[in-house]
């Protein structure tokens, strides 16, 4: 029978702790989720109309679900919604094409059970990715007025 | 005597000893709905996330397994690290965690468990691999019911993972052995015919997984560049045709192809030097969905062509980059393969 030594416990400790830094936990902030306690249509409009009120223009709404029932997947309502600043995106991709990819915006906003769901990635990523000192307070807009948004989700009933 | 005053007027209020001055304490109820609810469910019932109100697991893990599993989350498993939260705020949490569920947990103590790693090891293929996989790593997606069926209350957790690890004492994993847990498909092996000194035999090859975490996937993300970008030797249109060429070529539905400022300006006004190719292949997006609904944020796949100053260049996100932000390493293997497929496309268009 095998007992735990003190020199044992202080390697697995420290493997463990290994494990944690080299796997570098994926932080929670880095996704911008929410629960919306409307239904899937209700909190559809919700969301188009919290957008609007940032001063926000949803350019598209992308409906997922409609293209995989068509190919006789199953799955709920599920849309993604684009949204953007029309000159902003102008000049940040006439500035900045390597941002192109990235825009315009977009939240993903999909049904379980009663409830919808919203996903976004945090525009703060987009700091990481994209060095350009002057990009980063328009990254820090957008995460604000994205969080203001979530929060009207949130709190909408 | 001015020094202890000086001492006195910076540290007191600091600390919040100043009569009548009060620091709100973090509201756990509010907390949980801004982090937790989305996945948890507003009343811990699950979701993606195990359902926290489950009476057999809150009365099986100790405040401190909860506390650091939402400080540290499961690398890997969904679950992130909630590394700008407070440990006021944290505890806060926990405790909101426990008015799901009435009474108080077991207590468990933090004494290690003794037992043969080796007999456990055989023990848990016999036992536990069904569910659990071969080498402790879980089951596979994302957990209850995500806009999608699944087939179990619960997702196995993944035992190998260092974050339950660092999170579960040998006592917690003991007792879960030993009671099971109600409600999920987790059996009491007490009941199902083993002894207790399997069970400790089973916690210590359990624990022998701290000794060579997985780490399946891992990668130095922050050297990945987040956009695949190609020069194109064609003019705007002739690329456009090819990116819509390469991607039908490799299976993939065409879904339109629209101006990057169409719908955000007039009708007429778009800016006709950048394009987008949105095309998708369905049992690639279904199968993703599956593994992580939320990776359909970066859905349809999408391909812009730009013209600046005469040349032409060709842009996508880059999957392999974005993977980490999901914190899924199931996903990060079909993100690696989506890049692949960008590049092939790109490559194929500009060649």
């Amino acid at each position: 029978m095998r007992t735990a030594r003190p020199f044992t416990v202080c390697l697995w400790a420290l493997s463990l702790a290994a494990g944690l830094w080299v796997s570098g936990p994926a932080r929670a902030d880095q996704l911008l989720m929410a629960r919306s306690m409307q239904a899937f249509p209700e909190a559809m409009l919700a969301l188009q109309e919290s957008l609007t009120h940032h001063g926000y223009t949803v350019s598209r709404v992308q409906r997922v679900d409609i293209g995989l029932k068509k190919m006789g997947f199953k799955t709920d309502k599920y849309r993604v919604v684009f949204f953007g600043k029309p000159k902003q995106v102008d000049e940040l991709a006439s500035r900045y094409p390597d941002l192109i990819p990235y825009l315009p915006l977009k939240i993903a906003i999909f049904a379980e059970g009663d409830n919808a769901l919203l996903v976004t990635s945090s525009p703060l990523q987009l700091a990481s990715f994209f060095h350009h000192p002057e990009l980063k307070p328009v990254f820090e807009q957008w995460n604000h007025d994205i969080q203001a948004v979530l929060d009207d989700l949130r709190t909408s009933d | 005597m001015r020094l202890y005053t000086l001492i006195g007027i910076l540290i007191v209020p600091a600390l919040g000893l100043v009569p009548g001055a009060s620091v709100a304490a973090p509201n756990g109820a509010q907390l949980f709905a801004r982090n937790c609810a989305v996945c948890h469910g507003a009343d811990g019932n699950g979701g993606v996330g195990v359902p926290l109100a489950l009476p057999s697991f809150q009365s099986s893990v100790p405040d401190s397994y909860l506390f650091k599993t939402i400080r540290h989350g499961r690398p890997g498993r969904v679950m992130p690290a909630f590394t700008q939260l407070s440990d006021a705020q944290i505890h806060a949490i926990v405790e909101y965690i426990r008015t799901f569920a009435p009474g108080k947990p077991r207590h468990l103590s933090d004494k290690p468990v003794k037992g043969d790693p080796q007999h456990g090891k055989q023990l848990f293929a016999e036992h536990c691999a069904k569910c659990h996989g071969a080498r402790g790593q879980g089951g596979e997606g994302t957990g209850v019911t995500f806009s999608r069926p699944r087939n179990l209350p619960i997702m196995p957790p993944a035992l190998n993972n260092p974050g339950f690890l660092g999170a579960a004492t040998d006592q917690m994993i003991k007792a879960t052995l030993m009671n099971g847990r109600k409600g999920t498909p987790m059996v009491s092996f007490l009941k199902q015919g083993l002894s207790e000194q399997d069970i400790d035999d089973l916690v210590a090859y359990i624990r022998s997984f701290q000794e060579h975490p997985l780490h399946p996937g891992q990668k130095d993300f922050k050297t990945i560049k987040p956009t695949i970008v190609y020069d194109s030797p064609y003019d705007l249109k002739t690329t456009v045709e090819n990116v819509k060429r390469a991607a039908i070529g490799r299976n993939f539905k065409l879904i339109r192809v629209q101006y990057l400022d169409q719908g955000l300006v007039p009708a007429g006004k778009e800016n006709t030097h950048r394009v987008i190719v949105y095309f998708c292949n369905f049992n690639f997006l279904n199968q993703a969905l599956a593994i992580d609904p939320r990776v359909g944020l970066f859905l349809p796949c999408r391909v812009t062509v730009v013209e600046h100053h005469g040349k032409v260049k060709v842009y996508a996100i880059n999957p392999e980059r974005l993977s980490h932000l999901f914190n899924n390493y199931e996903l990060n293997k079909l993100c690696d393969q989506m890049h692949d497929t960008y590049r092939d496309i790109l490559e194929e268009a500009t060649l």
